[in-house]
């Protein structure tokens, strides 16, 4: 239904609204599936951060949308081919949870009994995302690296004077203070959820990339509640962007001191004597780096829109 | 070491990318990209070396077996591939250094160097992998890289062709990933060798043979099969020069492998005949496709435009040579695939040089230019002759291997299209000698140069590299046989 209405709107504002409200019950949904870790990145970029830079740049455009030219049928013929396409493929599926499809078949029996002697990790999902399938892990961090990357270089900020740092914009929340007080005592709160989501992602649900976002998010809090240039002051744009250059080298820096050590690339068993022991510290280690990358890059595009939309206050002053 | 080549193929841009990000000075980080081009040349001319003497290589990642863990698996096709990719982007790098310097603005160079590691690592891990969703993973990486690579462009029109791109970009992704899910949940598994053992069991099933469909559709998005190929042109015609020629060179060429490999090794042949007319299909579209973009590059006044058509229908060449479905066909493919590059890099790359002293790409503009900048303008013309399949030309292998392989089949229809449609990229190139030469020069590019030395010796590395591989076929010929014949031979077993 929401994704009907949202098609159906041209009130831009409340599209991102409803696709906020979307991402939301999807997280919902993979909760509902038993996939905590997608539910938590989930909730946390798709209704938190994306819907927040969908507003950031909808300050740019107008609210409402303009009148389409095209005939949408062809699309619609696409789309519905697309549809009938997937249907058609979900007749002869395995039925959903039944024991004997095959993807339970097959390679998950030896993940869901050996990974606790091999990798020695409780959360099996961890143990697949950061050892067994690291490597696809360490290309996933890329993707966001380069995301970053495109971001960077598409929406230049230009440089700063001195005179501009000196005058800080106060932020529009600066009125608000009960929601500057509620703010100022979940942010410590984030942030230190955060971290146990990075460090304990061994344990139970979680790792470097829903702590790297959920990081992220308490940083974005504090920005629109306190202002662009505040947040800037710890979160230099270049430091942001070195951090960003930090995490990928970190996972794949770990990959090389195995190599280095006689392993194959990302064979953590090297790392220590013993193989269980590498195979933590490696963990540790890589999801550090995922975490790293995924934090800087989520700040550095909150930050590049809303610089966008608050740079002519700057020039105004 | 020699063991870890085929993943140090693919780290070393991995890890020169976000360290290129690190350099202070925009010219240091575009000597640093061209040293890790280098040097993932240099290990991929060991790995094509030691398929030749050792057969397939495999390297699990993580240590881990596969379909448990990742593997890298190096046979004919991908070391063959791999060459042409890190040696293209090798040189294509060498013009850069003086072309991005010119083209982009100071703030933007080293972000451009750093897209342009992180699509190669994209591209060489694509050729690589031995897995499925690794396929995927490293595409992701090289599609946003190519979208950035594209939107630096100095045109504004740069940023639409890369936002029409990055539409149908993801639109192709997404197919892919869904038809790779499809995979995994009716067999379970990952793995490539592995899915092609899994398959045969579950193919009758619908499930199948949707995976199949979305994943077709994807692939042919990526690699800009005619009527899919809309994104393209206007992507070439405003990115900056140096991207141009490392994605003509280097983008759809991966495509074509990633086709391959699913239909080939993973699908098997006797799957997809018997599900599809495949071959049909490709059939019409392939031929299709060189006449409708031949007939537009002859209409087109831009010349980046004009060589993005003519590359649309040098796909179509490649996609007839899958759909012939011989060996000999295939090995006409892989053989079309290396030589494009070699045409297509030279093109390009000239045509930057032509930007770098003129700053503009349209026809009219290039008047008289033939006097100006005499080696860049032969270059553009061998180059353009090649492309017409010109003898002595790699150009005229391609199109020899084709027409062998189409008489083979007994398809004579076929052939003399192919044969006609050489006259049309014989007209498009004609426009070109003919403005260049023929038109008296304006009075503006009295101030023109020939192109500097750093442009014309990568630009004459492949002009050479197109007559000497016209000359001597050992290597490409050779390599191309050997790797249909494996893929021949396979049928989806292990090799």
């Amino acid at each position: 239904m929401t994704a009907l209405a949202i098609t159906r709107m041209n009130d831009l504002f409340a599209v991102v609204m409803l696709s906020g409200i979307y991402s939301l019950m999807s997280a919902g949904f993979f909760l509902d599936l038993d996939a905590v870790d997608v539910a938590f990145t989930e909730a946390s970029v798709g209704a938190g951060i994306s819907t927040l830079l969908m507003l950031a740049s909808l300050k740019m455009v107008k609210r409402y949308e303009g009148k389409t030219k095209y005939k949408p049928m062809l699309a619609l013929g696409v789309v519905g081919a697309t549809a009938l396409l997937l249907i058609y493929g979900t007749l002869d599926m395995p039925h959903f949870g039944s024991a004997d499809a095959p993807i339970h078949q097959h390679v998950a029996p030896r993940y869901i009994n050996d990974s606790m002697a091999e990798v020695g990790v409780p959360n099996i999902v961890t143990s697949i995302l950061a050892s067994y399938r690291g490597y696809d892990t360490l290309g996933e961090t890329l993707v966001i690296f380069t995301a970053g990357i495109g971001v960077m270089s598409l929406l230049r900020v230009s440089r700063e004077t001195k005179d501009q740092q000196q005058k800080r914009v106060p932020a529009d929340m600066q009125q608000q203070i009960i929601l500057r007080i509620v703010a100022k005592m979940m942010l410590p709160l984030i942030l230190l959820f955060a971290l146990y989501v990075q460090f304990h992602g061994d344990y139970g649900p979680g790792g470097g990339f829903q702590a790297g976002v959920i990081f992220a998010a308490g940083i974005i809090l504090y920005t629109m509640l306190f202002g662009l240039s505040t947040a800037r002051l710890v979160f230099k744009s270049s430091l942001l962007q070195k951090l960003t250059a930090v995490g990928v080298l970190l996972y794949a820096g770990v990959g090389v001191a195995c190599m280095l050590l006689g392993g194959n690339f990302l064979d953590y068993n090297v790392l220590r004597h013993d193989p269980v022991h590498g195979q933590h510290l490696g963990i540790l280690l890589v999801e550090l780096g995922v975490g790293i990358t995924v934090a800087t890059v989520m700040i550095t595009l909150f930050f590049k829109f809303t610089w966008r939309t608050v740079k002519h206050k700057y020039i105004e002053q | 070491m020699i063991t870890h080549y085929p993943v140090l193929q693919v780290i070393i841009p991995l890890i020169g990318a976000p360290l290129c990000l690190l350099f202070p000075v925009p010219r240091l980080a575009g000597l640093f990209a061209l040293l890790v081009s280098s040097l993932a040349f240099l290990v991929s001319c060991g790995l094509l070396q030691q398929v030749m003497v050792h057969g397939t290589l495999v390297y699990a990642l993580g240590g881990w077996a596969a379909p448990w863990g990742i593997e890298y698996r190096i046979d004919y096709l991908n070391s063959y591939l791999l060459l042409l990719v890190s040696s293209m982007s090798t040189v294509v790098l060498i013009a850069a250094q003086s072309s991005i310097r010119r083209e982009l603005p100071q703030n933007r160079q080293t972000y451009f160097y750093t897209a342009y590691l992180l699509c190669l690592t994209g591209l060489l891990g694509i050729l690589a992998t031995g897995d499925a969703f690794n396929v995927f993973v490293f595409l992701e990486i090289s599609s946003l890289s190519s979208y950035t690579l594209i939107a630096l462009g100095t045109d504004r029109r740069a940023l639409t062709a890369s936002y029409q791109y990055l539409i149908m970009g993801t639109i192709g992704a997404t197919f892919i990933i869904i038809g790779v899910g499809l995979m995994y949940m009716m067999t379970g598994t990952l793995n490539m060798n592995d899915l092609a053992e899994r398959l045969p069991e579950v193919n009758h099933s619908r499930t199948v043979l949707s995976a199949f469909g979305f994943f077709i559709v994807g692939v042919c998005l990526k690699l800009a099969l005619f009527p899919l190929h809309l994104w393209l042109p206007n992507a070439y015609a405003f990115a900056p020069s140096i991207a141009t020629a490392f994605l003509a060179a280097t983008a759809t060429k991966v495509a074509v492998y990633v086709l391959i490999r699913y239909v080939f090794t993973v699908f098997g042949i006797e799957y997809v005949e018997s599900v599809l007319p495949l071959q049909e299909i490709f059939l019409v579209l392939g031929l299709v496709g060189i006449f409708a973009a031949s007939v537009s590059a002859i209409y087109q006044l831009n010349i980046k435009r004009l060589f993005a058509y003519s590359s649309v229908a040098q796909i179509g060449y490649m996609i007839l040579g899958l759909a012939i479905g011989t060996q000999l066909g295939l090995a006409a493919t892989l053989l079309h695939m290396f030589n494009h590059a070699l045409m297509k890099g030279a093109l390009f790359l000239a045509i930057g040089s032509v930007v770098y002293r003129i700053n503009s790409s349209q026809l009219n503009h290039m008047a008289g230019l033939g006097r100006k900048m005499p080696w860049t303008m032969a270059a553009i013309v061998i180059g353009g002759l090649s492309l017409v399949g010109v003898p002595l030309t790699v150009g005229f292998v391609s199109k020899w291997y084709l027409v062998l392989a189409l008489l083979e089949k007994g398809w004579w229809l076929v052939t003399v299209l192919v044969l006609i449609s050489s006259l049309l990229a014989l007209i498009y190139v004609w426009r070109i000698i003919e403005w260049v030469y023929f038109t008296p020069a304006r009075i503006h590019l009295s101030e023109v140069r020939e192109a500097p030395l750093s442009q014309l010796v990568p630009v004459w590395i492949l002009v050479i590299a197109n007559i000497y591989f016209g000359l001597d076929t050992s290597l490409t010929v050779g390599v191309s046989k050997l790797a249909a014949q494996s893929l021949f031979g396979l049928f989806g077993a292990a090799p």
